[in-house]
């Protein structure tokens, strides 16, 4: 198996989970393409455990432990996500502006 | 690595369903990400994760690949499908799932391929290496997890265990902050 | 002995600071009728004894200096005749200051001239304080007027006893300083405020020209001490330069044309203060710079044509404005340049011993004069003339005093000023140079003018029908309103003092008196004087000053040379102060502002970027750290 196969998989998942992450709008969909990041990472970590033969299986183990994580994370995730709901009855990212300089005057700012 | 490895192409046999596999995880991913259907892009996320579950078969990573199917495929995106619903997204085809930013986001997402791919393609370009079957059982995960990786493994629980109770205060309404 | 005339500067300056730090000591901020009243009486304490010491010590100086011969010391001016009474001098130095090039000396010096000068300034300052006394009794600013006063005593005998240029220079500035100080007493006026900085700017514009004139002969004669400088071998182009530059000062300090516009607006001051500063000695220490340096002034005979001209026009234009004038003391101020102008051409006319002897008369006779108005001022309450009138029943004894004033002031005898004014007027008629038709011409019509305004100025206050008025409530700038019949005693001796060298001083000339010129000039003002009478008897009550006619208004604004220098000076230099200020608020807070204005526009394109947005924040993010990464790949 060459190495370069799944490495570039792996790339390019990585990549669409960033596009993902920079371009959608829904909160849900942004933790989706958090999900395939990791999961690109998942595949990195398998491969080069393959390809180093690790006596300890460093490699798979730590998947294993990324994929545990990402478990928690997506359920934090979602209950923020829900707490946002239930204060703005939205949950779209490009909505929340609240760290915006909103017409702030110009003359009087210490 | 090893003194007798093949060309790059073409490739063998396992590649070939490696590649295959990778084909539709990528192609599935792309749906995610683009898809104008909340709940079609929980669906295109669980053959995305099938797909690479049949990669780590491949890979011989058995133990991490039925790992996924059940965690990622059975509970995460359940959980996935719940937000959805709790948030009351609309099922069908909405219009503004992409936000303004697209263009941007394509532009740092291509460069960030081209980068990462041109890095690794020059990085790893020859290395290669036989597929022992076996290396990614159970048991030898489990041997190993529970002799060397036991600290890690129990603060993990503890991780766990911390996620749970933060999920719980945040989704409760009762429980108010310190004023 | 040294020290006696040290004693003499020094003592009325500690005088100065004892009345400034010490009359409301301890209590300093009760400003009630009776803390007023004792700390007038302990500042009129400090002011007096000081000046009498000093006076005594300048006394005991002089009967050393007349009994001594001279020991040792410098003796440069042989055959004047202060030479001839007081033969005896002395100099001491009390350090010599390194200053990298030209070194300055801490000297005094006391000869004849500075004694004679030094009696002059004591008696003065003594009469006026003691007058001050009665004059400023209700002024609760009383303790800083007179120790103003004892400063300027101060500053003044140190100008006559220095005997280094730049020793004299101080006090000269101190001088001036005190002036100021004085004219704007009555600041809350605003006029007076006015005319005390008009004073201070117009001597301080001589000023400058006397500070550079004092460098170049220091530099020439590579010392300041004054001994050195008239010792030494001075090319006559630097002298001359040097002498002109002097004359600048002494033009602004001693009131003479073109210089001269200061004087009648320092009148603003209290009545005594116009008699020590602005008449007896300050504006006298002009004259005694030029005769102090008298040598140097010989050797550059183009400063001292330019001396006799501006004296020539400067006595006969201040007697013409003289004669105009409502307000007596302005009478008095314009009287001062024009006789001030009588030294100066004495000066240019070779004869230092007229110019320094119709000086002491004049400071004796115009001091007498001013402290005479001053009471009759303090009597009537007002500075006007024409509020004036009949006065001669009411202040006998000021009339007497006053008549002896103008008396003197006109040149008849036996009063003081026909001996010194004869003198200066022989010097000039019997001196040599391009001026001196001129000079004479215009110093023969003078005295006509001189008689025609004192005979006037005597005629408008003591006779004619009475019209007193006496105001409820004094206006500032005037005096209390006084309802008995004469000044208090304490104003009435100085007075008296006064009065007697006024009239005896000038027997000291009379072996030299020049009887023909005398006789000519004597016919000249009693001429000048005759006419006023006449005029005066055929319309008692009204302005002798109208036969002037049309010329009158002119002569009453002086021709005009405060209006001229307003337009020629004061407006284009009030219009550029306007421009810069304009260019200051315009073009630098411009530009201040401006950039602070274009910075906040630019962030505010920055700002755009801060839209809360945090996918934009993240693509930045990313975006950054992609180029971070390909520039270390490729840089690396």
């Amino acid at each position: 198996m060459h190495v370069v196969y799944p490495v570039v998989v792996s790339a390019l998942l990585f990549s669409i989970g960033v596009y993902g992450v920079l371009a959608r709008r829904n909160a849900i969909l942004v933790l989706m393409s958090v999900e395939l990041m990791l999961n690109a990472v998942n595949l990195n970590l398998v491969v080069f455990d393959v390809w180093l033969k690790d006596r300890l299986h460093s490699g798979q183990v730590l998947t294993l432990f990324v994929i545990v994580i990402a478990a928690a994370e997506v359920g934090l995730g979602l209950a923020i996500v829900l707490a946002l709901f239930r204060n703005r009855r939205s949950i779209d990212v490009d909505r929340l502006r609240d760290l915006s300089e909103r017409d702030a005057p110009a003359e009087d700012r210490s | 690595m090893t003194s007798e490895a093949p060309g790059l192409w073409p490739p063998s046999g396992p590649e070939i369903v490696f590649l295959l596999l990778g084909l539709v995880a990528l192609g599935s991913a792309l749906m995610v990400v683009t898809t104008r259907q909340l709940v079609h892009a929980a669906l295109w996320l669980v053959v995305c994760f099938g797909a690479l579950a049949g990669g780590y078969l491949v890979l011989t990573a058995e133990f991490v690949a039925w790992v996924q199917v059940l965690i990622y495929v059975g509970a995460i995106v359940v959980l996935l499908l719940f937000g959805i619903m709790l948030t009351r997204a609309p099922i069908g085809r909405s219009a503004d799932l992409d936000s303004g930013n697209r263009w941007a986001a394509g532009l740092v997402a291509v460069s960030t391929a081209a980068l990462l791919v041109s890095v690794v393609v020059a990085g790893f370009g020859a290395a290669y290496t036989p597929l022992e079957p076996g290396r990614g059982s159970a048991e030898e995960l489990g041997s190993s997890i529970f002799r060397t990786w036991v600290l890690p493994f129990e603060a993990l629980s503890v991780l766990l265990l911390a996620a749970l109770i933060g999920a719980i205060v945040l989704s409760r309404t009762d429980i108010k902050g310190r004023e | 002995m040294i020290t006696v005339v040290a004693l003499i500067v020094l003592l009325p300056f500690a005088g100065a600071v004892a009345g400034l730090l010490g009359s409301r000591w301890p209590r300093g901020g009760s400003r009630t009728e009776e803390s007023n009243r004792v700390a007038n009486r302990r500042a009129a304490w400090s002011a007096i004894v000081p000046a009498s010491a000093s006076l005594a010590l300048t006394a005991w100086l002089a009967v050393w200096s007349a009994g001594a011969l001279p020991r040792g010391s410098v003796s440069w001016s042989g055959g004047e005749f202060w030479s001839g009474l007081f033969p005896g001098a002395t100099e001491g130095t009390l350090t010599l200051v390194e200053t990298g090039s030209v070194p300055i000396s801490f000297t005094l010096r006391a000869d004849g001239l500075s004694v004679l000068l030094g009696m002059l300034v004591a008696v003065v300052a003594l009469a006026v304080q003691v007058y001050s006394v009665g004059y400023m009794r209700d002024d609760p600013r009383y303790p800083s007027y007179s120790a103003f006063i004892s400063l300027f005593t101060s500053a003044m005998s140190l100008v006559v006893f220095a005997g280094d240029l730049i020793v004299l220079y101080a006090g000269w500035e101190i001088m001036g300083l005190c002036s100021y100080l004085l004219i704007g007493h009555w600041w809350e006026d605003r006029a007076n405020s006015r005319a005390a900085v008009k004073a201070f700017l117009v001597t301080r514009l001589g000023d400058v020209g006397f500070l550079f004139g004092i460098f170049t002969l220091g530099v020439a004669a590579g010392s300041f001490r004054i001994g050195d400088v008239l010792r030494a071998d001075i090319p006559t182009g630097t002298l001359v330069t040097a002498t002109m530059l002097l004359l600048a000062g002494v033009a602004g300090k001693s009131a003479q044309a073109p210089l001269h516009t200061w004087l009648p607006d320092a009148m603003a001051g209290p009545t005594p203060i116009s008699a020590l500063i602005h008449a007896a000695t300050m504006v006298a220490a002009g004259i005694f710079i030029v005769a102090r340096l008298y040598p140097l002034f010989l050797g550059a005979q183009p400063t001292l044509d330019v001396l006799g001209v501006v004296a020539a026009v400067g006595m006969l234009g201040a007697a013409l404005a003289a004669l105009a004038q409502n307000d007596l003391k302005r009478v008095l101020a314009y009287s001062t340049i024009s006789q001030l102008a009588y030294m100066a051409a004495a000066l240019a006319a070779g004869s230092d011993q007229a110019a320094i002897f119709h000086l002491l008369t004049h400071g004796a006779f115009k001091a007498l004069l001013f402290l005479c108005a001053g009471v009759v001022i303090h009597h009537v309450g007002s500075n006007r003339m024409s509020h004036m009138g009949g006065l001669r029943t009411a202040l006998p004894f000021t009339f007497a005093a006053m008549t002896i004033g103008f008396a003197a002031l006109m040149g008849l005898p036996p009063a003081g000023g026909f001996f010194s004014k004869d003198a200066v007027i022989a010097a000039i008629e019997h001196s040599h140079g391009p001026a001196q038709p001129f000079l004479y011409g215009s110093a023969l019509l003078t005295v006509g003018v001189t008689g025609a305004y004192a005979a006037r100025a005597w005629l408008r206050t003591f006779f004619g029908p009475s019209r007193v008025e006496p105001l409820p409530e004094p206006p500032p700038g005037t005096a209390h309103v006084f309802d008995g019949r004469e000044a208090p005693k304490s104003m009435l001796w100085p007075v008296g003092v006064l009065a007697v060298p006024a009239l005896l001083l000038g027997f000291a000339g009379l072996p030299d008196v020049d009887w023909g010129s005398a006789a000519v000039s004597l016919l000249v003002a009693l001429l000048g004087a005759g006419g006023v009478y006449a005029f005066w008897r055929s319309a008692p009550r009204q302005d002798p000053a109208r036969m002037l006619g049309p010329f009158r208004v002119v002569c009453e604004r002086a021709f005009y040379v405060d209006e001229l220098y307003r337009s020629l000076f004061a407006r284009p230099v009030l219009r550029l102060a306007r421009a810069v200020a304009r260019a200051d608020g315009q073009l630098v807070d411009g530009a201040v502002r401006g950039s602070g204005r274009l910075t906040i526009r630019l962030s505010g394109f920055v700002r755009l970027a801060q839209n809360g947005n945090t996918q934009l924040y993240v693509t930045g993010l990313l975006a950054g750290l992609l180029l971070i990464t390909v520039a270390a790949v490729v840089l690396a």
